[in-house]
């Protein structure tokens, strides 16, 4: 190592100037590549649950219990089509939500309090906000594989009547997120672990997968469950799949409807995030 | 690139003025007043709370301060935050080292962080490792690191970007004397090659070896300032004799005591009399007929002046 250039004041300023432009344009994505870094050390967890997670589910729904609907109740079992197919938009979405179940909560906590990495981040030249977008594109480069893997089983399985189906990737990334930014909106500001983790499990992420219309139609619930569907990100990730997937009939609203409620959770818990992030580190 | 003059005094790196920090109506840093030149070896010298981590986030550009005057580098750290640390080596009081990443990769992620090429990364990871002695724990992981050298590590991360300003909060907290021994070699090297250093401390041996220039500080106050045998010099006597007459009777006996040297402080577990002759007293004790049941005469150190402005000892 080679010992400090003697610079003028002026240069040093300078240099410090010049030394802010590539953190301040790109920060966001260092993070990016940090956090996929570290995933790397689950890697392969991660690489078998997005395998075998859609061929599991695909063989016991599709196969399992498809038989048994589709014995009882025919080939156009539910709404109009196979339980295979009308199940199929569900499980894509629940595979997504379940990675930002796992992204978005333990590694929050993780990096703020048992092992604060974030602070290293910004004492370093990034910004509370960059965190936060980082942490964001890290889950939608895990997401997004994950999705495309389970697709492709789906095909596989015959779970997609058409190739329109392919926009189920998008919604069901769209769907998911906006469950990981909601969560995150809350982890981020978690200062001492009272268990809230298995809360969030248990009363928000489970309910959620049994009530959005996952396993069956939304309308077979009693009336006062179905709010939980309705304010289910998932439940309108779901719906927008089945209308892409096989055509369900809906009205036009409600179909623009599950577009703009997940997009608008984002939009207003990812500022939200940011913001925390940043009161945060700036103690 | 324009060179400094010669004769031309450079531009301090770092000025505070009247800088503070208030959580809640309380004052953890309390209009502090300071300046470090290029070059030098800066440090902050006082107990636990005094507010020394809180000064050094402000420095730091990551902790807004509440009122008063702070540059870095000229660049004020409100409008100029990534901009300034850039331009700094950050080493916190506690590690926050990537406890999922391996040794080697710790250094890569975080030189990427100031925008670094993935090459020159690399290379400036293993010339550090090397600076660090952790070149044969390059893949070994973090957990697996004993604390002296996960601070190493935390050092060579710090040093990632080349920086203008390190920042040490605390180096040596809770590390063994070898470990403490084997860290103030390497920031003695830092030191060297012109490295400024700005260092936390509450262990005046420390301060001692490693500073330059110090402020002693107390309930977020300056409390005095200048260079380690300056602030002995006006702030105690040459040397110091310690003696002990048991924990029942050392109060007593530091009143009778009183007169004799030029200062005497009564600790619970000894009295130390201030002069320039410690031997002499410890004469003069025996002959006013006391016994001390042990005593030792040496030198007066900055724990002595920390005494003499707070009557307190830096570690409790
Ligand atoms: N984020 C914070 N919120 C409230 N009080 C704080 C915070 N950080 C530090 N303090 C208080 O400020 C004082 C100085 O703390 P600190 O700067 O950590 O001292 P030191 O590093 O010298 O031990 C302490 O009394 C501490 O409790
Ligand atoms: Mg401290």
């Amino acid at each position: 190592m080679s010992g400090q250039e003697v610079l003028s004041d002026a240069a040093w300023r300078e240099r410090a100037l010049a030394g802010g432009v590539r953190p301040r344009r790109y920060g966001s994505w260092y993070v990016a590549e940090h956090r996929i870094r570290s995933m790397r050390s689950y890697g392969q967890t991660i690489l078998a649950t997005s395998i075998g997670n859609p061929l599991i589910y695909l063989f016991a729904l599709g196969i399992g219990l498809a038989t048994l609907v589709d014995a009882n109740l025919g080939d156009d079992a539910v709404q109009g089509v196979s339980y295979l197919v009308f199940v199929a938009p569900a499980l894509l979405g629940l595979a997504a939500v379940m990675v930002s179940a796992e992204e978005f909560t333990y590694p929050i906590m993780l990096g703020f309090k048992w092992n604060p990495i974030f602070f290293g981040m910004n004492a370093a030249p990034i910004t509370g906000g960059q965190i936060t977008n980082g942490i964001l594109i890290s889950v939608l480069a895990r997401m997004v594989p994950t999705c495309v893997i389970y697709f492709i089983a789906m095909v596989l399985f015959g779970a997609v009547p058409s190739a329109v189906g392919i926009l189920m990737i998008p919604i069901a990334v769209l769907a998911a997120m906006s469950v990981g930014l909601a969560i995150m909106a809350y982890t981020a500001r978690i200062e001492q672990d009272k268990g809230q983790m298995a809360l969030i499990m248990r009363f928000g992420i489970t309910p959620m997968l049994l009530f959005s219309g996952t396993f069956f139609p939304l309308s077979q619930l009693p009336i006062y469950l179905q709010w939980i569907g309705w304010i289910s990100p998932l439940w309108h990730g779901t719906e927008l799949g089945r209308v892409i997937s096989y055509g369900l009939a809906e009205p036009a609203w409600l179909t623009a409807v599950h577009v703009l409620y997940p997009a608008v959770i984002i939009v207003v818990c990812w500022r939200m995030s940011q913001r925390v992030f940043t009161a945060r580190l700036n103690k | 690139m324009a060179r400094v003059s010669v004769g031309i005094v450079p531009a301090p790196v770092i000025t505070a003025s009247a800088l503070t920090k208030t959580y809640k109506g309380f004052s953890a840093v309390d209009g502090i007043s300071f300046e470090v030149a290029p070059g030098e070896s800066f440090g902050l010298l006082g107990p636990n709370g005094a507010g020394k981590s809180t000064t050094m986030r402000m420095v730091g550009a990551v902790s807004t301060r509440t009122s008063g005057e702070l540059a870095i580098l000229g660049l004020d750290p409100d409008q100029y935050g990534p901009e300034i640390r850039s331009q700094l080596g950050v080493v916190p009081q506690s590690d926050n080292l990537d406890m999922e990443l391996r040794v080697r990769d710790n250094l890569i992620v975080y030189g990427r962080y100031f925008g670094l090429p993935r090459a020159q990364v690399a290379k400036r990871a293993d010339e550090l490792l090397e600076f660090a002695q952790l070149a044969d724990r390059a893949k070994s992981k973090v957990d697996d690191l004993s604390g002296g050298m996960k601070r190493r590590l935390t050092i060579a991360r710090a040093l990632i970007n080349d920086p203008r300003i390190l920042l040490l909060d605390e180096p040596t907290t809770g590390l063994d004397p070898q470990a403490r021994h084997i860290l103030w070699d390497r920031l003695f090297r830092l030191k060297e090659q012109g490295t400024t250093l700005v260092l936390t401390t509450h262990y005046m041996d420390e301060a001692e070896q490693l500073c330059d220039r110090l402020v002693v500080v107390d309930k977020g106050r300056i409390m005095a300032e200048g260079s380690p045998a300056a602030l002995i010099r006006e702030y105690s006597s040459r040397e110091v004799l310690e003696v002990r007459f048991g924990s029942e009777r050392n109060e007593a006996l530091g009143e009778q005591l009183a007169g004799i040297g030029d200062r005497v402080e009564v600790l619970p577990d000894r009295v130390l009399i201030y002069s320039s002759n410690g031997e002499a007293v410890l004469e003069r004790i025996t002959q006013l007929g006391h016994e001390p049941i042990t005593s030792l005469v040496r030198r007066s150190s900055l724990e002595d002046v920390f005494l003499r402005l707070t009557g307190r000892t830096l570690v409790e």
